[in-house]
């Protein structure tokens, strides 16, 4: 009935912008977990397609075998790409920098070698995901989805928690000292970045209806880096931004179809060195809002609610 | 009972014993500097007590329990923080979040706690965070600067910040590496005072520092530290003219302004 | 059999080696993993290909001017991506040089194509000799010699040379060397074009090896290659040739045991086990940070 009548919303949006909604929207929910451990937490991880691939073929898979409900599946996607983070988080989180950066690609390419040979998944042929069991259409739940991830990213970054993972970027010896639990808090963060991450996968694979282990290669996560840094490390408005503007800029500039790559290469180039804060670090959303709408903004209670939705300088 | 026992304690890198066999006891409610020439193993010992070097023998006690084993963010919990003499702020971070960082042990709410956010209960405790920050920031006077970033600051300022963060810990014990290092001497005797009230607060505090003024004026005892090793130990009329102490600063070109 | 992949796995081993040599030294310099290394070794392989294609010439003359070519290529990328980050984060470096990376592939996939391209068959006499029960081809013997050759004169430049004394003083403590007058840009630059030079080399020796040289070959070279080089040691030269070669070995025997669908597997689960295990490697040093 309900369901009867979104499909028919849905269906007054053009099939080709629709489509490119969707994308953008799956784009917002894998930039934004990868943010929150790299541009927050401070930890490069060149693996977040990785996660993906977990929540896309653990959806698919709880599709074909059991048709189980959409919702139900699309948490234990999350749950499952989690429980992967955990587990590779918990003996990588120790190194730090450039070696965690470089375990997370091993850890990817090795999960992708397993996915290419495994039965369950089809092996190097991959897996044809039917419609998932919901009244509700995709597009919705997508954006619901969304919605959902940035509401909960606001909270964690202006939590005692947010604050802990940004210690932990700034200065991990002086945040271990001022009582933080260092690993603890990164497997945490790393956790809740794969469990974003499979919610993203699972909603692609039942979007695109077919996934192969091989399209969640390396260049699957420099994609979502570079929207992360596109916007800004850090920011959650940057990383919606960077997402949406990297997903649509294809479909719009012909000559990006094929120079994409190049492009993207050569722009994470250029934002390290003129403009390390991306697109929206150091620029207070609020600010601008209120600059726009010409109200004062409230003067900052010391207890500011929004300090941490400027990307800051990568450390 | 002490406050914290150092039991023959030693520390090496490689060929190198930085810290050796050394016996250290901090009294409750006192002033105990650790003076020694440069490379002596001051920080080192800080290293130790706060969990970031792990001891090669010996044991440190604080209230009784080892904490030999224990991680640096254990050992903040239970009431050790300090300052560092390379100052290590979180630069990109405004000086009032510096503080509320500081004040984590005094907090509970995690991961869960987060996303719960809008609750009455945590906002309540991110209120209480607050005010704790906002007043170790009045104690330092740094309270009109809580917008600007930390490294913004100037950089007796960015010390005064520093000892706000540890202060927001809440410690029984804290460590000041040189927390005078680089100051004029105006900042000087405000500095001074500022380690008085902490200590009339009840706060034990164990203290590096170079200038001899500043340690003479302001520390109960003393503890002196040469090659990793302890020359001399008393209160600061006895140390100040112990022949060994003398030998050890002058026989390296006085590093110290004695 | 073992002593035929043996063999096999040492010629493989070495141009390991020759790349992992880029990543450990300039890792040892200036900390920066340096993510457009593999493409390097890529570029190399492409551009012996053109000379050999086009120009006809011999191989050898190939190979030279091949490792030119990457030589320069080494230092304008120094001078571009990472050298005005050089104050920065070390976040920052290695983002710019994941960005050079992709860019590099793209670029040759855009004027190569997706589509291996191989060597002509000439291009290098294969005989077969036969040791014992084992044989080795010519084409091994050139690998496994070139490399040994090229491996011996870095050993030169770096202990024997001026330079070399510099770019270890360097290593060693990066801010006393350029207080002491050590010209650090200098060394920077000259690190970048050994190792892209080493690097290149090993590109079209492997190109005529497998007669196959793909825009993507870099990536997983390259990766191969940095786990060789945390595998001996990072930051260590000798570590780096013995990583290279173990790592080979280990490759070419674990196909040969029939996990040849896992092949890049193996050289990754090597690289995590000895990161979680022994971050230094085999023949680094342990360093504690100072607080
Ligand atoms: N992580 C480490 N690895 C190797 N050597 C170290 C390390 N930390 C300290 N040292 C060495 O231990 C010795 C003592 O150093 P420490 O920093 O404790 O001296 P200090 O008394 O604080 O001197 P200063 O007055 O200059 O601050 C020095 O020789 C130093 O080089
Ligand atoms: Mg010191």
């Amino acid at each position: 009935m309900i369901g009867e009548y979104l499909e028919n919303l849905v269906n007054l949006v053009d099939a080709y912008y629709l489509q490119i909604f969707v994308n953008i929207g799956i784009a917002i929910i894998l930039a934004l977990g990868l943010n929150l451990v790299t541009g927050v937490t401070g930890q490069l991880s060149l693996g977040h397609a990785a996660f993906m691939s977990i929540g896309a073929f653990t959806g698919g898979i709880l599709t074909i075998k059991l048709g189980m409900p959409f919702s139900v599946n699309l948490i234990s996607s999350g749950l499952m790409a989690a429980f992967f983070g955990v587990l590779i988080g918990f003996p990588i989180l120790r190194l730090s920098g450039d070696y965690l950066a470089i375990a997370t690609l091993g850890f990817a390419e090795i999960l992708k070698v397993i996915l290419l040979n495994l039965d369950i998944t089809n092996r190097a042929l991959g897996l044809s995901v039917p419609l998932p069991n919901t009244p509700i259409p995709l597009p919705i739940y997508v954006w619901l989805t969304v919605l959902l991830v940035i509401a909960a990213m606001i909270l964690i970054q202006n939590s005692r928690f947010g604050r802990a993972l940004r210690a932990i970027r700034e200065d991990e010896i002086a945040a271990e000292t001022m009582g933080i639990n260092t690993t603890l808090y990164k497997i945490q963060a790393f956790a809740i970045g794969a469990f974003t991450a499979g919610l993203g996968g699972c909603l692609y694979a039942h979007f695109i209806a077919y996934i192969n282990p091989s399209d969640f290669g390396f260049s699957k996560s420099v994609d979502i880096l570079n929207m992360v840094v596109l916007g800004g490390l850090g920011s959650i408005p940057g990383s919606v931004l960077g997402a949406s503007l990297l997903t649509a800029a294809p479909e719009f500039l012909r000559f990006m179809e094929r120079y994409r790559m190049l492009v993207y290469g050569a722009l994470l180039v250029f934002l390290m060195i003129f403009r390390p804060n991306g697109l929206l670090g150091g620029v207070s959303v609020r600010q601008l809002v209120c600059k726009a709408l010409g109200i004062k903004p409230r003067p900052r209670q010391s207890l500011s609610t929004d300090s941490n939705m400027e990307g800051r300088r990568v450390k | 009972m002490p406050l914290l026992t150092m039991e023959r304690v030693s520390v090496r890198f490689g060929g190198l014993v930085a810290v050796n066999q050394l016996d250290l006891e901090v009294r409750q409610g006192e002033i105990l500097a650790l003076i020694g020439p440069n490379g002596a193993g001051k920080s080192t010992v800080f290293n130790l007590i706060t969990g970031i070097y792990r001891p090669t023998e010996g044991t440190i006690r604080f209230r009784e329990e080892m904490i030999n084993d224990k991680q640096p963010h254990d050992i903040a919990m239970r009431g050790i923080s300090r300052t560092f003499q390379t100052i290590h702020l979180f630069n990109e971070l405004s000086v009032f979040e510096n503080v509320l960082i500081g004040a984590h042990t005094q907090g509970k709410s995690g991961l869960f706690g987060a996303l719960g956010g809008f609750l009455p209960a945590k906002r309540r405790e991110e209120r209480s965070l607050a005010s704790l920050a906002r007043e170790c920031l009045e104690l330092v006077q740094l309270d009109s600067k809580t917008e600007e970033l930390a490294k913004n600051l100037s950089y007796g300022e960015q010390r005064r910040l520093e000892i706000a963060r540890a202060l927001a810990v809440k410690p029984s014990l804290l460590l000041l590496d040189e927390p005078a290092a680089g100051m004029n001497p105006q900042e000087k005797k405000e500095l001074m005072e500022l380690i008085r009230q902490i200590q009339a607060s009840g706060i034990s505090i164990l203290m590096v520092e170079h200038d001899m003024k500043f340690v003479m004026g302001l520390s109960d005892r003393i503890v002196v530290l040469d090659y990793g090793a302890k020359i001399a130990e008393g209160l600061p009329e006895e140390v100040r003219f112990n022949p060994a102490v003398i030998e050890a600063y002058l026989g390296k070109g006085v590093s110290g302004q004695c | 059999m073992f002593w035929q992949q043996l063999i096999n796995g040492i010629a493989l081993g070495s141009t390991y080696a020759l790349i992992a040599l880029g990543y450990t030294m300039v890792y040892g310099i200036i900390q920066l993993i340096n993510f457009a290394h593999g493409e390097i070794y890529m570029v190399g392989a492409f551009a012996a290909l053109v000379f050999v294609m086009i120009f006809k010439m011999n191989i050898f003359l190939a190979m030279v001017l091949a490792m030119a070519v990457c030589l320069l290529m080494g230092v304008v990328i120094e001078f571009i991506a990472y050298r005005p980050l050089r104050r920065s984060s070390r976040l920052s470096a290695l983002i710019s040089a994941i960005g050079v990376s992709t860019f590099l592939s793209t670029l040759v996939l855009l004027i190569f194509g997706a589509d291996a391209k191989g060597f002509p068959d000439h291009v290098f006499p294969v005989v077969q000799i036969h040791i014992g029960s084992a044989e080795i081809s010519s084409l091994q013997l050139l690998i496994i010699g070139i490399s040994a050759l090229l491996m011996l004169s870095l050993e030169f430049i770096v202990h024997h040379t001026k330079i070399g004394k510099a770019m270890r003083a360097t290593s060693q403590d990066y801010t006393t060397a350029a207080l002491m007058g050590v010209n650090v840009n200098l060394v920077i630059s000259f690190t970048f074009a050994l190792g892209s030079a080493l690097a290149a080399a090993g590109g079209v020796l492997v190109g005529i090896y497998f007669n196959a040289v793909s825009f993507n070959m870099g990536l997983m070279a390259g990766l191969k290659a940095f786990a060789a080089a945390v595998l001996g040691g990072i930051g260590s030269i000798p570590g780096a040739m013995l990583g290279g070669v173990l790592l080979g070995v280990v490759e070419v025997l674990g196909v040969a045991a029939g996990y040849s669908s896992y092949r890049d597997a193996i050289a990754f689960a090597i690289l995590v086990g000895v990161l979680m295990f022994k971050p230094t490697g085999l023949l680094g040093q342990k360093i504690q940070k100072k607080v």
